[in-house]
């Protein structure tokens, strides 16, 4: 399992570190599978994300999914950000090693959450259908341990 | 940039001496030792001392050494071979929770075909209680497996109560020394073990090659059929090339241990003492005391494993982790979960492990670069924030 350049360079020096002090919505998430917790804070303005940020604890993947998707959230509206998924980011990333595939679907989940919470917030009503995760991209390697 | 090599858990770059050891026979170690002309001689002479070498290090006899491909063929010819030739006699085995797996893939195998096995924990340590050992020995009890020390948190196990309880009912015992054999003394004629399992690799010597010690008069089936090597119980030409590397490799490891031990333990503890003081909320793994020489497993809260070890990597420093996002099977290592470490914190587990190569300046540099890697990933962990 190796990482692409484009994964180090972003898990080495993130974007967008940190939390926005005083955010328009705020999502955290864990990962099911490893544990791991992602959580993202951003600033709306016109329908429009004008910051966002992100704290992570988990894997390399995780760290650059998370600093990636920042990126690409920023300037985007809300409904354009909910359509990113967790495919075009790591093709943004040029590719996670299969294992890691299911690292990109929590920065996916916090985004959404983060949105949610920003609904929620202004008009008191979250987000009407969760969309549905991609969860076939989750892979595991076959488990060759104990229980 | 200096590569820096602390991941001798995980295999130990060969003594330059067990490659001046190899180097003739790459070349003249072809004839196939079964056979009685000159160039067979040659490589079955080699092959004869190199067993003997094997043999000494654990004070065993000669004839008590079958060479395998590795320390994984070991623990499975000893857990099928054993249980094998011992059917007729019960079919109940008896191990802990914190084994390798290639001794607990087997184990669960034997399960599916109609075998029990009971699984014994270990404490905060992860140290097995001898006395639960004696409480799990059944009427059908025929193999009692406990590993001599453990590879990932470093704890030696009191092997010697506990094969002495075996032995007083006559139940064969087998240990797992991959981690333990050539690194700390062994000597099976203080102890009752009837089957140990090691490797070369981590004692200097060259992969895919290891060796089970068989003690004289142990019922135990062949785990390759063929010609007669190894006594026929493991057929096939032998590994010229391996075995003479582990046979130079024992002998190294016996001539040169105590040394070796001063010199590791020196530098594990310079490296424990430095982490303890530069880091905060850092936690140690395994017994404070009986643990192998080089190891050193510390969960640090806060962040997780793969992340420190891709950081020490573009620093040129080679370590492990026993978190969940490092293995592929996305589950926290068995082992720390065995030892009753919070989830949370087991994320953070790095293994340092420390050989016979590394030096003062190799501790010195991943105390200068870890405390930074950590502040780092801290500050990008929400956990932390939470924390604060
Ligand atoms: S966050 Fe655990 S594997 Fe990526």
């Amino acid at each position: 399992m190796q990482y692409s350049e484009k994964v180090m360079d972003h898990f080495a020096n993130p974007r967008n570190v940190g939390e926005i002090p005083e955010a328009d919505g705020v999502g955290e998430v864990g990962n099911p599978a490893c544990g791991d917790i992602m959580k993202m804070s951003i600033k709306v303005k016109d329908n429009v994300i004008v910051d966002a940020k992100f704290k992570t604890f988990g894997c390399g993947a995780a760290i650059a999914t998370s600093s990636i998707s920042t990126e690409m959230i920023i300037g985007k509206t809300l409904d354009e950000a909910l359509h990113l998924t967790n495919k075009a980011v790591a093709e943004a990333l040029g590719g996670l090693p299969p294992a890691k595939m299911h690292c990109s679907v929590l920065a996916e989940e916090a985004i959404e959450a983060a949105i949610d919470d920003y609904l929620k917030k202004t008009t008191g009503k979250g987000l009407e259908k969760k969309k549905a995760h991609a969860h076939e991209e989750h892979h595991h390697e076959p488990d060759f341990r104990p229980n | 940039m200096k590569k820096l090599y602390m991941d001798n858990a995980a295999g130990t770059p060969m003594h330059y001496q067990v490659i001046d050891a190899i180097v003739p026979f790459l070349k003249e170690g072809f004839g196939n030792p079964s056979n009685l002309h000159q160039f067979g001689k040659l490589t079955s002479n080699a092959i004869q001392s190199a067993r003997e070498s094997v043999a000494n290090l654990i004070n065993a006899k000669v004839n008590e050494i079958i060479f395998t491909s590795s320390g994984t063929e070991a623990n499975n010819f000893a857990i099928k071979g054993i249980t094998a030739a011992n059917k007729k006699k019960g079919n109940h085995i008896i191990t802990t929770e914190i084994e390798h797996f290639s001794l607990l893939n087997p184990l669960k195998s034997l399960e599916k075909s109609g075998y029990e096995v009971t699984y014994l924990p270990v404490d905060k340590y992860g140290l097995v209680n001898p006395d639960d050992v004696r409480n799990a020995i059944k009427s059908t009890t025929i193999l009692v497996s406990v590993m001599f020390a453990n590879g990932e948190i470093g704890t030696i196990e009191p092997i010697k109560e506990i094969s002495e309880i075996v032995r007083a009912k006559e139940i064969i015992f087998h240990t797992d020394a991959v981690a333990a054999a050539g690194n700390i003394p062994i000597n099976v004629s203080n102890m009752p073990l009837d089957v140990l399992s090691m490797s070369a690799n981590q004692f200097y010597g060259p992969t895919g090659i290891g060796a089970l010690y068989v003690r004289e008069g142990i019922r135990i089936q062949p785990f390759i059929e063929g010609g007669v090597q190894e006594g026929g119980r493991r057929a096939g030409t032998e590994n010229i090339i391996g075995i003479v590397g582990m046979g130079k490799a024992a002998e190294l490891a016996k001539t040169e241990m105590q040394q070796r031990l001063k010199h590791i333990q020196k530098l594990r503890d310079m490296l424990c003492d430095g982490l303890l003081k530069n880091i905060s909320n850092i936690y140690i793994n395994g017994h404070p005391t009986n643990r192998l020489p080089g190891n050193l497993s510390v969960c640090i809260e806060f962040i997780e494993g793969e992340s420190v070890l891709l950081f020490l990597d573009m620093h040129g420093i080679a370590v492990s982790s026993g978190s969940a996002c490092t293995s592929r099977s996305l589950k926290a290592s068995h082992v720390i979960m065995a030892t009753g470490v919070d989830p949370a914190l087991a994320q953070g587990t790095v293994l340092f492990s420390i050989g016979r190569e590394n030096t003062e300046e190799d501790v010195a540099c991943v105390l200068e670069k870890l405390p930074s890697i950590v502040e780092r990933l801290r500050q990008m962990s929400p956990l932390y924030s939470q924390k604060k």
